[in-house]
């Protein structure tokens, strides 16, 4: 097995191509347990941490470029404002000594359906950035991003350079499930986002499909509801048969399956739940804000 | 593969490292570093954390040539010589140490928080610790001992 | 004593205890080695020109081995040996009550993880990649993976001549007892690991003398001696075994791991080699606590008095033996909890498997029990219309009352007491607006900001019999050496009892000091070169290897006097040690030890045996089993999410009689950690098997508690002294952890008003979903 490490973005963009047997490392999170259990041997580890451009952000346009090597600790701290939900879900990565190493390039590498990141990118709308030596740049949305179980739209010769995420617009919330209090890997997580600037809803669903996913129907249900109610304006109270009838539609969105985390009738139940809780605190943080 | 990190404010040097082996190996098998300890070799116990550039990390998931020319700090570079940090010398006072196996862990983890948060609230040294597993004390002990050393810190 | 831990404050009603005496609480001696990284695990063990050794394991939970091909590993550059069961050069097999389990697999794996080769190589990571071009050819066959079926004669059997490994039958009273009020449930309990933090780990030496050194971390050096001499076909002079620092047992120490392997890795190749487990591997390596099924049924008048009990269990003992035998001889004999039974009818059963196999874990048979027995208790006092507490109060055992098998309980049996006083500690405060969320269920994962959250208070209450039973040899060595160094008195304790975090080398000291004044105490290093300790489990080594320190002691004052006696021409009955001073019959100082002992060492060894028990009626199940028995209570207070199945437990208070508090720190320490062991199997633990596979060998998915589902915990100590037992102390370690679960259990059945009669409870359950 093979170190490489290059220093600059392009210097591994090359290496990318060169060696497709590479498998890329940040904070090594998921990678170093493969290796440690044994499940994976590559021909290589191409470390990224040495790529200085990976581990900044910066605001644009109301759009945040993060880079795909700003660890989850940066973004509860630098982030909770612009990105409230994706911070929401990074406090609940792992371990504050995760939480130093972890990525949301990493976690859009691994492409786990129980990435903590995933759910909140998905609400946000946001957009994956990602490169290779020969063909440049390209953007691709989360919600086409997730291919399948573990897998995503990255070709073999291309890196995740950074997560385009507009700033929040609106009130954004992140629920998770666990069987304790801490450290936990999600048994489904639920992320909600309102963009009252264009009377939109977001929505992600993580662990329970074969990849994360967005609740459109649920998304669009909702916002025609909040209109045809007149909710948008009047900023009133959310009923709770909406928000109940939304948890419902979230539920309707995942395909979730029986393992040892939980039961698949579980996902589905404490979607809706999760959903019906989220989005009204969302909706009464927007109150709120009125 | 060479590893070339400072441990300890002291230079080392190691030589035949496989690009495989974690940061945790290289300190206790090749530096004669055991005092972090290997427990679940996914990040999932705290018991290999090691602050690496002032931040603490599970060392059990750092890839050893990410640690090259980095600034490494164990459970060993805490004490003052012969001197206990207060840290760990609460730990000993307050019954905080079982088996010890998940200590070094706890102790780097807690010697960050008190670096970060002086006084922290007990959810806070919770949220804290909440990486760091130990199987023998139930925690209440290591809740008395942080309390403990942040204590003295205000009090020194 | 009593602490309250919410305050973080410890009092103690013994303020007059000499430092360091016992009663007082001094620190530990490697406390600070531990701080600073510097106390040798046997995972630190290093030695020059030393060998990594793996271990090739079974995939399937049941197969016959058809041929086993080594040679392509053997190419591997770097490896050393490649070791089979043909290598084994004496018995191969091994076990702790019975000699069932091979070294390494010959004819049939029987279990998912069951060690099959190995290998020695220069570097972990060769070995590892040496083992995968081992092929093994394997038959795979049908797998025993359900308790129940085991059970049927048309079984296929998992060893001849069948599938039972002990029936536990026990009648008392009446044959076919009515009463007015029956309840009956049926409960199970899943397979719980211990967890310790430091997975398995030893280095073995060869010897010049052909023999082999081990170091290793284990909780009874002498019965490893024993077993891996069988296994290597040599002499007990020539295996001799070293106590390396121990992270953490349970119980998961008492069978072997690495122990044999690595010896014959080290014999054959000729050099020091080194095996650890890695946490996966440690899933696969040791013993778990068996899971259960049980049906309790109890008869009660309608005030609550309890008639009679049946009660049904059935213990999923895996593939081989263990310590299945005593498991099931405690569920049997203590299933019932700390109650008086006028009638009883119990069958306890415990049989083999192709699941891995389960032996010994912290409680010990009585923990599965426990939440039967509790849970029913609840039933009984809410069919009756009796407070919970109560109805434990009206039934539970006192002093003097013969428990199920027929044993009297003589010494104290505050069942009352301690519930009254788990009872009378204040109620945390309600939840109120704006509450922390990290003291929410869920806590930051942000699932509830108070909705759906109900709190619920649980009872329960055990107790334990301390030290081995059932007509066990149980007996501990403890050698003790007086000499003056640099002008000071130094006493030596060499005892081989295992050291595994509990305290026990303070404890050793403490007595030495009590007992023969001095101050400086050196513990000795744990080794096989001094009799057996006895095993570090059934909460007995400050009885019984505290005891046998005590006689060595007592041995060597009196060898001092004696010398003394000579010295000064008086009878040695009119002297007394008293510190660094011989003293007479009022007080005066007549010499001095150092005069006495001159460059002279005094040391006396001495076996320490408690009473006798007493194997039990095979027909009826009745005999003075136990020798000692250990009572607790818990309370528990929970917050549920009942919507969603989340739960923060928010106090976990308990009462426990100690009889004597050695060290009162170290007795909260055990408390507090048997507490929470309990409380997770209650809510997260469990290692699940599916048609004999385990699914979640990681501490991803065995899920322990952190600090964020710890509640802070009040803890009353009771002191009824023994009068049996040195100084009147009662085994400590276990209690809490079988009377946490149940009330923590308990407690999340009232928040959630359902039969909740599985543990660990999860979230699915909670919801019905």
């Amino acid at each position: 097995m093979d170190f490489l490490q290059p220093s600059s973005w392009q210097e591994a963009l090359d290496i990318r191509a060169e060696r497709p047997d590479a498998v890329p490392i940040a904070g090594g999170t998921d990678v170093m347990v493969d290796i440690n259990f044994d499940r994976r041997r590559p021909g290589a580890l191409l470390d990224l941490g040495r790529v200085a451009e990976l581990r900044e952000w910066g605001t644009e346009a109301g759009v945040v470029r993060l880079g795909a090597g700003v660890p989850y600790t940066r973004i509860v701290e630098d982030l909770a404002d612009r990105l409230p939900g994706l911070a929401m879900a990074s406090r609940t990565v792992g371990s504050p000594q995760i939480r130093i190493r972890g990525t949301v390039g990493g976690n859009l590498g691994s492409a786990s359906p129980a990435g903590d990141a995933h759910p909140p990118l998905l609400a946000a709308g946001a957009v994956v950035e990602v490169a290779s030596a020969a063909r440049g740049a390209r953007q691709i949305p989360a919600a086409e991003f997730y291919t399948g179980v573990k897998r995503n739209a990255l070709e073999a010769d291309e890196l995740i350079a950074a997560v385009l995420i507009p700033s929040a617009a609106g009130p954004q919330q992140f629920c998770k499930i666990g069987t304790r209090n801490a450290m936990v890997i999600a048994v489904s997580a639920f992320a909600c986002a309102l963009h009252p600037d264009r009377r939109a809803v977001g929505t992600g669903i993580g662990s329970a499909a074969p990849t994360p996913r967005r609740a459109v129907d649920a998304e669009d249900f909702l916002a025609g509801e909040l209109e045809g109610s007149g909710l948008w304006e009047s900023r009133g109270e959310l009923p709770e048969t909406l928000a109940r009838a939304f948890g419902e539609r979230v539920a309707a969105a995942a395909s979730p399956i029986d393992d040892v985390r939980g039961s698949a009738a579980y996902r589905l139940h404490s979607l809706s739940v999760m959903a019906r809780r989220a989005v009204t605190w969302a909706w009464n943080d927007l109150r709120k804000a009125a | 593969m060479r590893i070339t990190t400072r441990v300890n404010g002291t230079e080392q040097e190691v030589d035949d490292v496989w690009a495989g082996e974690s940061l945790l190996y290289v300190l206790r098998e090749r530096m004669g570093l055991p005092g972090s300890k290997n427990a679940c070799e996914q990040g999932e116990c705290g018991s290999c954390t090691v602050y690496l550039d002032g931040e603490p990390v599970c060392s059990c998931l750092v890839a050893a040539g990410q640690a090259i020319g980095r600034e490494v700090t164990t459970v060993e570079g805490l004490a003052d010589g012969e001197r206990l940090h207060p840290v760990q010398e609460a730990f000993v006072e307050c019954g905080a140490v079982q088996c010890g196996f998940c200590t070094p862990g706890l102790v780097v983890a807690a010697h960050d928080l008190l670096a970060r948060v002086p006084s922290p609230s007990d959810p806070e040294i919770r949220e804290a610790l909440a990486g760091n597993l130990c199987r023998c004390t139930g925690y209440e002990k290591i809740l008395d001992a942080v309390r403990l050393a942040a204590e003295r810190q205000a009090q020194a | 004593m009593s602490t309250d831990t919410g305050t973080a404050t410890t009092t103690t009603t013994t303020t007059t205890v000499p430092p360091g005496r016992i009663g007082d609480s001094p620190l530990r001696p490697d406390g600070t080695l531990k701080v600073t990284g510097e106390f040798a695990y046997a995972s630190d063990l290093w030695h020059d020109e030393m060998a990594w050794g793996v271990t090739l394991r079974s995939p399937h939970p049941h197969a016959r081995i058809r041929g086993i091909d080594i040679t392509e590993a053997l190419t591997v550059p770097g490896v050393w040996a490649v070791l089979t069961a043909d290598d084994v050069p004496g018995e191969n097999a091994f076990g702790l009550e019975h000699a069932d389990q091979p070294v390494l697999a010959s004819e049939f794996v029987r279990y998912e993880g069951e060690p099959v080769a190995l290998v020695a190589a220069d570097h972990p990571e060769t070995a590892r990649r040496a083992a995968k071009r081992i092929r093994v050819d394997y038959e795979v066959l049908p797998a025993v993976t359900d308790a129940r079926r085991a059970m049927d004669p048309d079984a296929p059997a998992v060893h001849r001549p069948g599938n039972l490994v002990r029936h536990l039958r026990l009648r008392r009273g009446e044959e076919n007892p009515t009463a007015p009020v029956v309840v009956s449930l049926d409960f199970e309990v899943g397979m719980q690991d211990q967890a310790f933090l430091g997975p398995e780990s030893g280095l073995a030496v060869p010897a010049e003398d052909g023999g082999i050194d081990l170091y290793v971390a284990t909780q009874w050096l002498h019965v490893d001696q024993r077993q891996i001499c069988l296994a290597l076909g040599m002499p007990a002079e020539k295996v001799r075994l070293t106590l390396s620092g121990v992270g953490g047992a349970f119980g998961g120490r008492e069978d072997l791991s690495v122990h044999v392997h690595a010896c014959l890795l080290a014999l054959r190749t000729g050099k020091p080699v080194k095996m650890s487990y890695g946490r996966e591997e440690s899933f696969y390596g040791h013993v778990h606590r068996h899971p259960a099924t049980m049906t309790y049924e109890f008869g009660a008048e309608r005030d609550g008095t309890l008639v009679y009990a049946k009660a049904y269990v059935l213990l999923d003992g895996g593939a081989y033996a263990s310590s299945t035998n005593a498991v099931v001889g405690n569920a049997g004999t203590l299933g019932l909890g700390p109650y008086r039974f006028p009638s009883v009818a119990v069958d306890a059963y415990g049989v083999f498997t192709n699941n891995p196999p389960c032996g010994a874990m912290r409680g010990f048979g009585c923990v599965q029990a426990a939440f039967a027995h509790e849970a029913l208790m609840d039933e009984l006092a809410d069919t009756v219309g009796v407070d919970r507490v109560a109805i434990r109060q009206l039934n539970g055992m006192r002093e003097g009352d013969l428990n199920i098998t027929g044993q009297v309980i003589d010494s104290a049996a505050p069942v009352g007491e301690l519930l009254q006083i788990v009872a009378d500690f204040p109620l945390p405060p309600e939840r109120g607006e704006g509450a922390d969320p990290r003291s929410l269920p869920g806590a930051v994962n942000n699932t509830t900001h108070g909705e759906g959250v109900v709190r619920g208070i649980g009872y329960a209450v055990t107790y334990k019999n301390v030290g081995f039973s059932e007509g066990f040899d149980d007996y501990s060595t403890a050698r003790v050496r007086l000499e003056m160094t640099g002008g000071e008195a130094v006493a030596t304790v060499h005892t081989a009892a295992a050291e595994v975090g509990q305290g026990l080398i303070t404890v050793e000291q403490q007595i030495c000091r009590t007992e023969l004044g001095v101050e400086r105490v050196v513990v000795h290093p744990k080794d096989t070169a001094v009799g057996s300790g006895g095993s570090t489990s059934a909460s007995r080594q400050t009885y019984v290897t505290g005891g046998a320190v005590k006689a060595a002691c007592e041995a060597v004052r009196a060898a001092v006097l004696e010398r003394a006696a000579l010295a000064l021409a008086r009878p040695a009955a009119d002297l007394r040690l008293d510190g660094e001073k011989i003293v007479g019959s009022s007080g005066e100082v007549l010499t001095g030890l150092a005069e006495v002992l001159g460059d002279d060492a005094v040391e006396e060894t001495v076996e320490y045996r408690h009473r006798p028990t007493h194997a039990i009626d095979p027909e009826t199940g009745q005999g003075d089993a136990h020798v000692q028995f250990a009572f607790s209570a818990h309370r528990a207070v929970v917050d549920v999410d009942v919507e969603l199945g989340l739960v923060k437990v928010v106090a976990l208070d308990t009462a426990q009689d100690v009889g004597k508090a050695i060290n009162p720190d170290a007795v909260v320490g055990q408390i507090q950690g048997g507490s929470a062991q309990g409380m997770g199997l209650a809510l997260m633990e469990e290692i699940v098997v599916t048609d004999g596979h385990v699914r979640n060998p990681s501490f991803t998915d065995y899920l322990i508690p952190t600090i964020l589902d710890m509640p802070p915990m009040r803890i009353e100590v009771l002191e009824y002294a023994d009068p049996h037992a040195p100084y009147g102390v009662r085994g400590v370690g276990e209690p809490p952890t079988i009377s946490s679960g149940p009330a923590v259990a308990a407690a999340v059945r009232a928040a959630v008003g359902k039969p909740l009669r599985r543990v660990p409870i999860r979230p699915e359950h909670i919801t019905g979903t």
